[in-house]
């Protein structure tokens, strides 16, 4: 459409016709070029990340095994779930183990974070230390600690023992299993968490630390009314962050029982992503499996939006 | 917040004084140390238990109390959990598919990067927040269609499933334009564009250098990422192509539970990491730091 875009008569415009080529070629370029930078990432995310999750819900209303076509069921499979015992077994199991590990770990990160502030000898040591079971993969760390927790061998036992507490049947226990669990989640993620808090620490103007010294505050009085509003937005970052997690959380709770999903005898400790690839990888439904995948998600974002809620309104208390 | 933050200061403090105050009061005590010490202590036993476990005979550590010192059969453990999982094949694809990840994954992030931090186009804040956007889906949610679209591909079990969808990470992307912007002047972009060179010319001439510290940093933490990554390699591949993880995970549910020889998989499966880490921690920790959500 030249016609439109030709300019007024009379009024000047940079030359078209005459202009270099290698000129024109070095405006396309700069106007196209960042363009082509960011494509490979949408691209990507496109066919790896959002197709599969638009295609989860369509999944979910079909029955769906590998390698057989799709059967239209609708609604079948979420009122399948719904009225499923174990489906609520696991949402609940999801729920306390996730408020067990991520309470404290949060937390004993934010105390962490303040103590890793101060001017230390040292601190490189403590810092890289904390952060060390972060390294660690899921199946590393579970795998010792499903030995550190064993019932007639394990170290906490023979460390109970010491203090003269009887030995305790970890995983075949319903809280003890969850416990057990959350330890493994809290050990792996509160270093890392501690470091999030530090550059939230570091980011807090000194001045509000100077002007609440000259006011005579004491630490305690600086940390609870400098420090806790200055992260307000990182810890409600870490919250959202973990509660995600929370809800995903697969890896620990497979190694723990010894690679199996039923999360226990009693399902103990089945959770949602437990659950899921039950469904899906154990027993062969993949549209059943889809359907726990969206209502996890949806169960996420009612989650996170009660969540951030909730540190809100403490946070403006 | 409280009344005294809000109230002016009355008098001017000399400054001096009060700096000298600050300082003083943010510098650990005992209390600080001691507390560090026990929970550094609790982060590391797990690794030392790891060694223990696996230098010695499985007897051993079924003994009450149970030894606190390794022993001499670290070797022979070694070998025992080799031969039981594939454990050297499993440590060569988690090799190969870490590295091919965290190349790519560096490469396309800092492209990316750069242009969300330095280039002017249409639609750049809310394609951005796109990018951002896409850090909270979480990633079980599209499992199961990712899953069958492997499999009609022809993929599942091979390790491309696993490399495919993590070419490339928002995380990155987040971490290179927070870099660029940071470390890189501006004045020295329109000195090249004065100059005449395409904007390709000069991301391979100027960028990458400046960026080069920030790239490092991100390949440590994608390579960190990519060899611990558990959910989606466990679903996808199976027992006789693994990478390290799904190695540990058959490793952990076979029908021998030696403690030992799981064990002295574990380490063998641990150990690239721990290695990179105790010589590069500073720089990781000083990575995650720097890539953390602030204010």
């Amino acid at each position: 459409m030249p016609t439109t875009l030709r300019p007024a008569p009379g009024v000047r415009t940079p030359p078209r016709a005459g202009t270099p080529w290698r000129t024109r070629l070095f405006q396309v370029e700069e106007r196209t070029a960042p363009y082509a930078y960011i494509a490979p990432f949408f691209l990507l995310f496109a066919a790896f990340g959002l197709f599969p999750l638009v295609y989860t819900a369509w999944i979910s209303l079909h029955s769906y095994k590998l390698g057989s076509d799709m059967e239209w069921l609708g609604l079948d499979n979420y009122t399948w779930l719904l009225s499923n015992p174990e489906f609520y077994n696991a949402l609940w199991k999801t729920v306390t183990i996730g408020v067990l590990s991520t309470v404290p770990q949060l937390a004993i990160a934010l105390g962490l974070a303040h103590l890793l502030n101060y001017r230390m000898r040292g601190r490189t040591f403590f810092r890289v230390s904390m952060i060390m079971p972060y390294a660690t993969s899921v199946a590393a760390a579970a795998l010792v600690f499903a030995q550190l927790f064993g019932r007639d061998a394990g170290a906490v036992n023979w460390l109970l023992g010491i203090v003269g507490v009887d030995a305790v049947d970890w995983r075949n226990g319903d809280w003890t299993a969850q416990v057990a669990i959350s330890v493994i989640v809290i050990w792996r993620w509160t270093g890392y968490n501690a470091l999030i808090y530090l550059a939230g620490m570091q980011s807090i103007s000194q001045d509000l630390y100077e002007a609440a010294a000259l006011d005579g505050a004491s630490r305690w009085q600086q940390f609870r009314h400098v420090t806790l509003p200055g992260l307000r937005p990182t810890i409600l970052f870490t919250i959202v962050v973990s509660t995600i997690g929370a809800s995903q959380l697969f890896g620990e709770p497979l190694i723990f029982g010894g690679g199996k999903p039923d999360g226990g005898a009693l399902g103990q400790y089945q959770t949602l992503g437990l659950f899921m690839y039950q469904q899906g990888w154990t027993y062969g439904s993949l549209g059943r499996a889809a359907t726990v995948a969206w209502v996890t998600f949806l169960l996420i974002i009612v989650l996170v939006l009660v969540n951030t809620r909730l540190a809100k309104r403490r946070a403006s208390k | 917040m409280t009344a005294t933050l809000e109230r002016p200061p009355v008098t001017p403090v000399p400054p001096p004084a009060s700096r000298k105050r600050l300082r003083r009061n943010d510098t650990a005590g005992p209390l600080a140390y001691v507390l560090l010490g026990i929970t550094a202590l609790v982060f590391l036993v797990p690794f030392y238990y790891m060694i223990v476990a696996a230098s010695r005979p499985m007897a051993e550590m079924n003994r009450t109390p149970p030894p606190l010192t390794p022993g001499p059969d670290l070797w022979s453990n070694v070998v025992k959990a080799i031969d039981s999982q594939d454990i050297g094949l499993a440590l060569v694809n988690s090799t190969i598919v870490s590295g091919v990840i965290t190349v790519s994954t560096v490469l396309l992030c800092t492209l990316a990067g750069f242009a969300f931090a330095k280039l002017r186009f249409r639609g750049r804040a809310a394609l951005f927040g796109v990018a951002l956007g896409t850090m909270m889906i979480p990633p079980s949610l599209g499992v199961v269609p990712l899953y069958a679209l492997m499999a009609n591909l022809g993929l599942a079990g091979e390790l491309s499933s696993v490399i495919l969808p993590s070419l490339v990470a928002a995380f990155g992307v987040f971490f290179m334009r927070q870099y660029l912007i940071q470390t890189l002047p501006d004045e020295l972009l329109d000195a090249a564009k004065v100059d005449g060179a395409t904007s390709l010319r000069t991301f391979w001439s100027i960028v990458l250098p400046v960026a080069r510290p920030g790239m490092a940093v991100l390949a440590m933490l994608t390579f960190m990422t990519a060899w611990n990554d558990f959910f989606w390699p466990v679903i996808t591949l199976n027992s006789s192509n693994p990478t390290v993880q799904v190695a540990l995970n058959n490793l952990g549910s076979g029908y021998v539970p030696d403690t030992s020889v799981i064990m002295a998989g574990t380490l063998v499966g641990t150990l690239p990491v721990i290695v990179v880490f105790l010589l590069l921690g500073r720089q990781i920790v000083g990575g995650i730091i720097a890539g953390a959500v602030k204010g």
